[in-house]
This record gives C-alpha cells, sequence and structure tokens, in this order.
C-alpha cells in the first residue's frame, strides 16, 4: 500500500485526490504528492529498506505506487563510483560519481518513467504517451513495452534518424510534429487534456517528478547512510534538481541519516541557461530562453521548475553554473579519460560546472561532492566524435607498427624476459 | 466552448500593452487571470481563456503577434 495521500498545491496547498493531474484548479501551481510521514516514519527502517530489491523499488515504501502495480525493468541501483582520478584532476579531496548511464535505456529518466507508467497503470490508463527528443522518449517506449501499453511519442519533424531508433525498436506508435518545438509543447498539452493517455510529464507529471528523489535515496545509502556535504546536478526544467534536494531532506526527517545541509549546485550550458541567468541576476523571474547549446537533453528554454530550483540553491546556500559547448565537451573527456565512464552531453555540463563551481567559490574542494551523470555519452556521441583519439594507421607488419607507435607515443620500451 | 490554460511572458514594451483587456475586447474570449508576476520591463501572467476553441486560437494568434511569449502552463513538456 502506499503512503501517497493526495496531491498538494505548491502555491496555494489546496489538495487534489490522487488522479492524473498536475495543475492546481485554484491557482494554476504545480501539483505535487503528499504523504502520510507518520505512516511512513512507522514503517521505514535501514534494515526494512537493505532487505529490498537491488533497484528503485527497495523505496516503494516512500514512492506514490502499490506494489502490484510496479512496471519493473530493474531501473537504479546504480553504481556510485568513488572519482579519485578526476578529482585529483580538479584539486578535490573526495568526489562520487553517481552514474546513471546504467540504467535499463540508459538514463536517469528510467527513474521517473518507472514510477509514472507504475502509477498510470494503477489509474487504469493503458496509453503511454511524451514529447521527446531522445531520453524521455526511449524510455517511454521501453516501459510500455514491458508493460504490454501503447506508447505514443511526439517527435519535432526535424529530429535526426538517429534519435528515434532508440525509440523505435520498442515499435511505439511515432508522431512527428511539423513546426517548432513549441508548437509541440502546446499540441501535446492540449491532448492531454483531450485523450485519455498518460502523457508522463504533464498529465502524470507529479507521479513522474518523485521517481528523481531515488537518485537521493541511493546516494545516501551508497554513502553508508549519510548524505554528501555538496551536490552538483544538471538542470533542465529543474525537477531533478529539487527533486534531489528534497530527497536528502526526506531521509534526514525519517532519521534514516543524520541531519546535515546538503549545499545544491546545479549546471545548465550557456546556451540555455534561463536558471543560471536568474540566479546571477538574484531574480526568481525566470525569462524563457530558445536553447542554443550541443546539450540537447538539457535544452528546456521555459523550465517549469525553475522558481523551484532557485529557491533549493537559495535556502542550501548553493549556487548555478553555465558552462560553454567547448566546455561541456572537456568535461565528457574528463570524465571519461579519468574515471571511465562515457556521459551524455548532459553529463559533460555537470563535470564542466562542477569545475567551474571550484574555482567561482561554489563548490568547496574539501567537502565530500557527488556529481549526477545522468545519460550515457552513445547518446550524444557526434559532440565529442570529432574530440577523440584518431586510429594510428599501420600495415600488417611489426616494422610498420614500430614504426608508427614510435611516431606517436615514443620508443617503446623493451620487455625484458627471465632474470 | 474550450478552455486554454496558458502562460503569457511580456519583455520590453509589451509590458505597458494592456493586452489582455484588448483580448477581452476584440475576441469572444473570457480571460481569467489566476497568477502574475510584473516587473517594469519583464512580467508573466498565468491565465484561463474561456470561449469557442478557433476564436481561442484566433486571439492567442494576435496575442503572440504582439511580441508576447505563449506557453502551457507546465512550461515545455517537450524533453529529451
Amino acid at each position: 500500500m502506499t503512503y501517497a495521500t493526495c496531491l498538494a498545491c505548491r502555491e496555494c496547498g489546496r489538495e487534489f485526490p490522487l488522479e492524473p493531474l498536475h495543475v492546481c484548479d485554484f491557482c494554476f501551481g504545480p501539483l505535487e504528492v503528499a504523504y502520510d510521514h507518520d505512516g511512513i516514519q512507522s514503517k521505514i527502517t535501514r534494515e526494512r529498506i537493505e532487505c529490498g530489491p537491488r533497484s528503485i523499488w527497495r523505496y516503494i515504501d516512500l514512492l506514490p505506487v502499490d506494489v502490484d502495480f510496479i512496471v519493473d525493468l530493474n531501473v537504479g541501483w546504480t553504481p556510485l563510483l568513488k572519482a579519485d582520478r578526476l578529482a585529483e584532476r580538479l584539486g578535490m579531496r573526495e568526489l562520487w560519481i553517481k552514474n546513471d548511464t546504467c540504467n535499463p535505456s540508459w538514463s536517469f529518466k528510467d527513474r521517473v518513467v518507472a514510477v509514472a507508467s507504475s502509477r498510470a497503470r494503477q489509474l487504469g490508463f493503458q496509453t503511454l504517451a511524451c514529447a521527446s527528443t531522445g531520453n524521455l522518449a526511449n524510455s517511454v517506449s521501453a516501459h510500455a513495452a514491458r508493460a504490454g501499453m501503447e506508447a505514443i511519442v511526439f517527435i519535432p519533424h526535424d529530429l535526426e534518424a538517429g534519435k528515434v531508433l532508440g525509440s523505435a525498436v520498442y515499435n511505439p506508435t511515432i508522431v512527428s510534429v511539423n513546426g517548432s518545438y513549441d508548437d509541440v509543447n502546446r499540441l501535446c498539452s492540449e491532448l492531454a487534456d483531450n485523450r485519455h493517455w498518460a502523457f508522463v510529464n504533464i498529465n502524470v507529471r507529479p507521479y513522474y517528478a518523485e521517481g528523481s528523489r531515488t537518485l537521493a535515496y541511493e546516494v545516501a545509502e551508497q554513502l553508508g547512510w549519510r548524505a554528501p556535504r555538496q551536490v552538483v546536478a544538471p538542470m533542465a526544467s529543474g525537477s531533478l534538481f529539487t527533486k534531489i534536494h528534497k530527497g536528502f531532506q526526506e531521509f534526514q526527517r525519517y532519521g534514516l541519516i543524520e541531519e546535515s545541509p546538503v549545499r545544491m549546485i546545479g549546471a545548465q550550458a550557456e546556451g540555455c541557461s534561463p536558471i543560471t541567468t536568474a540566479w546571477r541576476n538574484e531574480t526568481t523571474n525566470i525569462r524563457p530562453v530558445k536553447p542554443d547549446t550541443i546539450a540537447k537533453s538539457l535544452a528546456i528554454g521555459n523550465p517549469a521548475d525553475g522558481y523551484y530550483a532557485l529557491k533549493t540553491m537559495k535556502r542550501t546556500d548553493g549556487g548555478s553554473t553555465a558552462v560553454t559547448d567547448p566546455e561541456v565537451v572537456e568535461g565528457i573527456q574528463m570524465l571519461a579519460e579519468c574515471e571511465g565512464v562515457f556521459a551524455e552531453t548532459a553529463g559533460g555540463v555537470t563535470i564542466a560546472g562542477l569545475r567551474q563551481a571550484i574555482e567561482t567559490g561554489q563548490v568547496d574542494p574539501d567537502e565530500t561532492t557527488v556529481a549526477f551523470i545522468t545519460g550515457g555519452g552513445l547518446k550524444t556521441a557526434d559532440a565529442v566524435v570529432e574530440h577523440v583519439t584518431q586510429p594510428i594507421p599501420v600495415e600488417g607488419t611489426l616494422q610498420s607498427f614500430e614504426d608508427a607507435f614510435a611516431e606517436e607515443v615514443g620508443a617503446p620500451q623493451a620487455v625484458g624476459v627471465g632474470g | 466552448m474550450a478552455t486554454r490554460r496558458v502562460r503569457f511572458t511580456f519583455e520590453g514594451d509589451a509590458v505597458k500593452e494592456p493586452v489582455i483587456y484588448l483580448v477581452g475586447h476584440e475576441f469572444e474570449v473570457v480571460t481569467n487571470i489566476r497568477m502574475a508576476d510584473v516587473e517594469r520591463d519583464f512580467g508573466w501572467v498565468v491565465l484561463e481563456l474561456d470561449g469557442d476553441h478557433d476564436e481561442i486560437e484566433r486571439a492567442l494568434a494576435w496575442v503572440e503577434a504582439k511580441g508576447v511569449r505563449i506557453d502551457p502552463v507546465a512550461g515545455d513538456v517537450v524533453e529529451s
């Protein structure tokens, strides 16, 4: 049985039943799932969690889903890597990488879609839908296939064929909308009101967003039941960023970890940085922008949760960064070369943002820090293809190899045998 | 009859124009403001529009032509 009790407006506090609703009827503020905290408190323990499955469902007591409706692709419980080599490169004492490239469809979207699709099933929906240019569509298509549900994915008409493949293989209905991203936004918002479909990030968005909290739960558990002092996370809509913080707060509230402040630092690409711009201008009014960056997975020009992300930064004495596209590529390369993790462009934004946060004093290099890597690099391979190591051409002879190798790498070391 | 919930974002001179007042006069559409924050050269208004579907579409096209950005209340829904 879920401990979710209702949906509550984040602005005016009005309560609504646990239905496919996302906006408060009174003030049009966003709705968020509310829980029976006493009920959770009476049941949840570290031991109970540790006995659970090695996936996000070990935290089911904290999620708005009944166990009978779970759509299970074994999402979550991704590695938390101690990144000593990257820490040294950045001049840090203790850095951890939460590697969410290891999810079933290779991005953190599996967490939110796992919760949204499960709740959608509980609400009686037969169809999952989304508007997406990549990761979200991949995850919705995969979860619909797993659940035996229909999937409908809306894409902008000019999306590259390669981006569609990761969804098309699961055989969803793909609708290519002839128009701008804004046209797709409007069409899908209208459809969410008119069709009995679960649009994962529209009419079931309150449930969808809850999945991101599992990132914080896992990090706290993997750190040995403690919160990090600092977090660097990418920001698109700002939802992930706020929910990570909420996750740490909840673990503290339930006594699963000690009370300690977690400083939240956001990372955006300069070509789409409405939240960072507002932060730097010391305003909570976010001015929408037209995205122009290689970090497509963060290219949300009008972020729905930007205001709440700013509040989270302020409340936690955090900060916000914006990095250029060349810095994004550098970030991807640093992470790959130092830690063996190939991230998509959003990961490059996070690592470059971490470096900027250290340089600007927003991150203390001596404190425990976790950087969130939210998607796998093969999704955006084109961003780095011209910047990576090129093969050394040789003929199939030892002499050709040694000549070419000496020229590229330096004289080879002799291999001694015997004593 | 149809209902649309949208967010208008005003920048620069568009802030000074009584756009929402004019929508109610120029079109058979009822406007109902629910939230707003307007500064000297920037502001946003979240509102509901009631009326015939096509009339709402015409009104929104007119507002957009005035230089006002129009978004769904949920923000951008196209995600990566």
